[in-house]
């Protein structure tokens, strides 16, 4: 059984399609990513799998357990950190953990353990007694994961945990997940940092409502159908005009001082030395690159949002 | 990096700052911080929520007062000429600063008036800003109608609708996905090649790689200045988080 | 061209009250509503009060009493059979409000002294009513004596005149009133919350960061929302003339024009609570504990000053309504000119200088605070 399943789920908002049809597995003890841009549909998504929205079509199984039937079983396994910061700020770190532990009910026995180690993991021991609206952003989400992770979940759903987080807390936070997916959990994770993906263990690129590609994270990138290269020139805006001309290259993009083309096919060391000639010399160098996600996901999404967006 | 040395720069500086700190209280939310943008560049301000990125780009806006320190924008004093600033610099911010309940042609025409424009000429400049975010048939809808990337390329617009040196970019990328993503870069370079500096702050790491220099800030305090290239050549790192982490680490 | 600034701001103010009707409907429905409740669902005025007659005597003396009383459209007459100690229950159950009892022997002592008691008994839990009712029957009776007796001249007659409401409509005085709730609800209120909806919604920083000056921040903003008052003002004006027939004597430019200086008052106050709210939640709250309420309790709209504990007939002072309805009562219903109301246009014209010049000062071109 997986731990969680999703089949055709619908959502609509009014006239709005928030997500549109939707078919989802995330494995047991699996760090599942769900990557997509800011109204891609997912916290719609993730909030249905909480049993706080109703499906309009499609169902959802946690644990088995149908979302629409089960809210109370499936509520007692599961951990939920909501994408807005929603402790009390006026309350202090350790208040809000108690405060969780009560709600989930925790045994007084196991309670004084689990907050040992939440403490631990999370290394907030030494900020027990600070105000939860005096902590810094990464300890906010730090401390948010803790209230979470209180009840010991077997599956845990994040929406957006590192959103605005410094890196070094994002790195930390990350090691933490790894580190409850090593106790046994399973782990579904919302971003809308593209190179968040790299560390989960499969990802679904998400975008308005649909799922563009699911996999690991490399096995998306070998799909990548267009050679990528890294070019260098001295005046880089010309160098843009002149590949944009050309029918071999699919896409271009300008990052600072240098030039990301994606070509339909590999070009040969000829085609490279013709370039070079007719841009007179403007091109320098050029280097393949390696195809980040947000190069798999923009290939991905392609024909749906060409030319930007459609109104 | 040769392909920056050598390129022809004129080295006009447009925004620069000494040791500038602003404090909350006894909270400093920008300490000590010294930069200095040249004309015609993209220079980025990374750092994490509460950094001190957005404090830094209200205080060079004349938004905020600083605590101490001193800084010019365009070649006037950030504090007595606020006024000559104000008038030769566009601003966007994170937080949506177009109208909702009206429509893109009224927002336009809005901006311009509030800078002084004359009619003719925010006729002239509104048809040729719709015309470049591509929203011709769109234009007496209301805004809020529209998808998030077409608000922020039409903020941006507004923000350019007075024609400044110099704009201010607090998070402009905010939210939106990554085709709206690079379209907004691209609209971001189109207006660095009429000379115009660029000052953006963001979250987003990688979007480090889309500026000519970035300053990254932690806390307050300015912890790395230069080409994105160089920082990951001198860290030995492929990509700007890691440059970040390894900073911090240091 | 500082002007197509400040225009510019006013257009887009005009367009955002435009593109909300609720609110819009709200401004212009809500006064209707008002002065509809008070003009006749909470009509201050006593008709037809249960009054119920108790006549032991019925000879024709007692039978012209009641005559006398049913004659009256005050009262609505009708007998009662019972005992008089039971009559009580009429009260408890509401069927009367007031007693008339006629002792068996009031026709005999009417013709040989030319005074007989009678009893009145009013049902007193509503006081002020109790106050009115009794006077009512005092004149009833009155006429009575005037009608059927009172050989004897007093040498002198107490006769009281009301005058500028000769027929104590309550209209007269809700008309004044409501007109001085909206225009300071309007003025304040909503000027107060669009500045800190700016506030709120981040587009007051894209504002700030461009050459407009305060001023010009402040008066295109306001624009608007003077217009809009006055538009409601002629309408409450409009329903009160043409509707409850209110009389309008004095002169209506003069009423325009201090109209306006209520109205600047009544700015000024928005703009200070604009100074002080960050979010459009706490203008509203501050706006309408320093607006709505001080102007229905304090400011002699429903009750007078004159009653009121001396602490706060002292509040009632900064109160920019309790001068606005004099004037308003003056100009309408009494006729009254510019010399007669100087002591309120000072009044106003001194409160508004202190809260611009203290909003002035407060409202700033950045985000510190």
């Amino acid at each position: 059984m997986n731990a969680i399943e999703i089949k055709e789920f619908h959502k609509s908002y009014g006239t709005v399609e928030a997500v549109r049809g939707v078919s989802l597995e995330v494995k047991r003890g699996e760090l599942f990513g769900l990557i997509g841009p800011d109204g891609a549909g997912k916290t719609t998504l993730l909030r249905a799998i909480c049993t706080l929205l109703l499906p309009d079509r499609g169902s959802i199984l946690v644990d088995g357990l149908d979302t629409t039937r089960e809210v109370a079983r499936i509520r007692s396994i599961l951990g939920y950190m909501p994408q807005r910061f929603s402790l009390y700020q006026d309350l202090s770190v350790e208040q809000n953990l108690r405060f969780f532990a009560d709600l989930f009910q925790v045994p007084e026995k196991e309670r004084e353990r689990r907050l040992e180690q939440l403490y631990h993991f999370s290394r907030l021991a030494p900020f027990k007694k600070r105000l939860a609206g005096a902590l810094s952003g990464g300890m906010k989400q730090k401390l948010a994961l803790s209230c979470a992770l209180i009840h010991t979940p077997a599956i845990l759903v994040l929406d957006e945990p590192t959103y605005g987080v410094d890196p070094v807390s994002r790195q930390e936070f990350w090691d933490i997940l790894r580190l409850i997916r090593e106790e046994g959990a399973s782990i579904l994770v919302s971003t809308a940092y593209m190179d968040e993906a790299d560390l989960c263990d499969r990802v679904a690129l998400f975008f308005r409502g649909r799922i563009a590609g699911v996999g690991a994270p490399e096995a998306l990138k070998d799909r990548y159908r267009y050679p990528l290269y890294r070019l260098e020139a001295k005046d880089v805006r010309r160098l843009r005009d002149f590949f944009r001309s050309l029918p071999e290259v699919q896409s271009t993009q300008l990052f600072g001082d240098a030039l990301h083309v994606s070509f339909k096919r590999p070009p040969d060391s000829r085609q490279w030395s013709e370039w070079q000639a007719a841009s007179s010399g403007n091109l320098t160098t050029w280097s393949p690159q390696p195809p980040s996600i947000e190069d798999v996901f923009l290939a991905l999404i392609g024909g749906e949002a060409d030319g930007g967006e459609s109104i | 990096m040769t392909t920056n040395d050598a390129k022809p720069m004129t080295r006009q500086i447009s925004v620069k700052t000494e040791k500038l700190t602003r404090r909350f209280g006894k909270f400093t939310a920008v300490d000590r911080v010294s930069i200095e943008v040249y004309q015609g560049e993209i220079f980025g301000f990374l750092g994490a929520n509460g950094a001190g990125k957005t404090t830094m780009i209200r205080m060079l806006c004349g938004l905020l007062a600083p605590s101490e320190g001193s800084g010019s924008v365009a070649g006037y004093d950030i504090y007595r000429q606020s006024e000559a600033i104000k008038r030769r610099i566009g601003y966007m911010s994170q937080k949506f600063s177009l109208y909702d309940d009206l429509t893109i042609s009224e927002n336009i025409e809005f901006y311009g008036g509030v800078y002084g424009l004359s009619r003719a000429l925010i006729r002239e400049r509104k048809e040729a800003l719709i015309r470049q975010v591509g929203l011709e048939a769109f234009a007496d809808k209301l805004t809020r109608e529209l998808p998030l990337g077409f608000k922020q390329r039409l903020a941006l617009g507004c923000a350019l609708l007075h024609d400044p040196p110099i704009i201010f970019l607090d998070e402009p990328t905010s939210g939106v996905d990554p085709e709206a993503r690079r379209s907004f870069w691209d609209l971001i370079y189109q207006t660095v090649a009429l000379g115009k500096t660029v000052f953006v702050t963001t979250h987003f790491m990688d979007e480090a790689e889309y500026c000519h220099r970035v300053s990254i800030m932690r806390e307050g305090k300015l912890i790395a200045l230069d080409t994105p290239a160089k920082l990951k050549q001198h860290y030995g790192k492929s990509n700007m988080q890691d440059v970040f982490v390894a900073l911090v680490k240091e | 061209m500082p002007h197509s600034r400040l225009l510019s701001i006013a257009r887009k103010e005009f367009l955002h009250i435009i593109r909300d009707p609720r609110t819009l409907m709200i401004i212009f429905i809500m006064p209707v509503i008002q002065l509809v409740m008070f003009g006749y669902a909470l009509n201050m005025e006593i008709q037809r009060v249960d009054l119920a007659v108790v006549d032991y005597d019925r000879t024709l003396h007692s039978r012209r009493l009641v005559e006398q009383f049913q004659g009256s459209k005050f009262f609505h007459v009708f007998g009662y059979e019972g005992p008089l100690s039971e009559a009580e229950k009429l009260f408890l159950t509401r069927k009367a409000r007031v007693i008339l009892a006629i002792p068996a022997d009031f026709g005999k002592t009417w013709q040989r002294s030319v005074s007989a008691p009678v009893q009145i008994l009013v049902d007193a839990s509503d006081p002020n009513a109790a106050t009115i009712i009794r006077n009512y029957c005092n004149q009833v009776i009155q006429l009575f004596n005037q009608r059927y007796g009172g050989q004897i001249p007093l040498p002198f007659e107490v006769r009281s005149a009301i005058w500028f409401n000769p027929d104590m409509k309550s209209t007269y005085f809700f008309v004044p009133g409501i007109l001085a709730l909206l225009l300071v609800m309007i003025s304040a209120l909503l000027t107060s919350i669009t500045i800190s909806r700016e506030k709120e919604l981040g587009t007051m920083e894209q504002i700030l960061v461009s050459p407009v000056r305060p001023y010009e921040i402040i008066l295109g903003k306001v624009i608007p929302y003077v217009f809009l008052a006055f538009m409601d003002g002629a309408l409450i004006l409009l329903i009160g003339i043409f509707l409850f027939e209110v009389p309008f004597i004095g002169s209506l430019p003069l009423l325009a024009l201090l109209t306006t200086l209520y109205i600047i008052t009544a700015l000024s106050l928005g703009l200070m609570i604009s100074t002080i709210a960050r979010t459009q939640q706490v203008a509203m709250m501050i706006a309408v504990i320093a607006t709505l309420l001080p102007t229905v309790m304090l400011s002699g709209f429903i009750f007078p000053i004159a009653s009121m504990p001396e602490l706060l007939q002292w509040l009632s002072y900064i109160i920019p309504a309790k001068y606005y309805l004099v004037i308003v009562r003056g100009i309408m219903l009494k006729g009254n000119t510019i010399s007669q109301l100087l002591n309120q246009v000072f009044f106003l014209g001194a409160m508004s200088l202190v809260l611009l010049t203290v909003s002035w000062r407060k409202f700033s071109v950045n985000l510190e605070k």
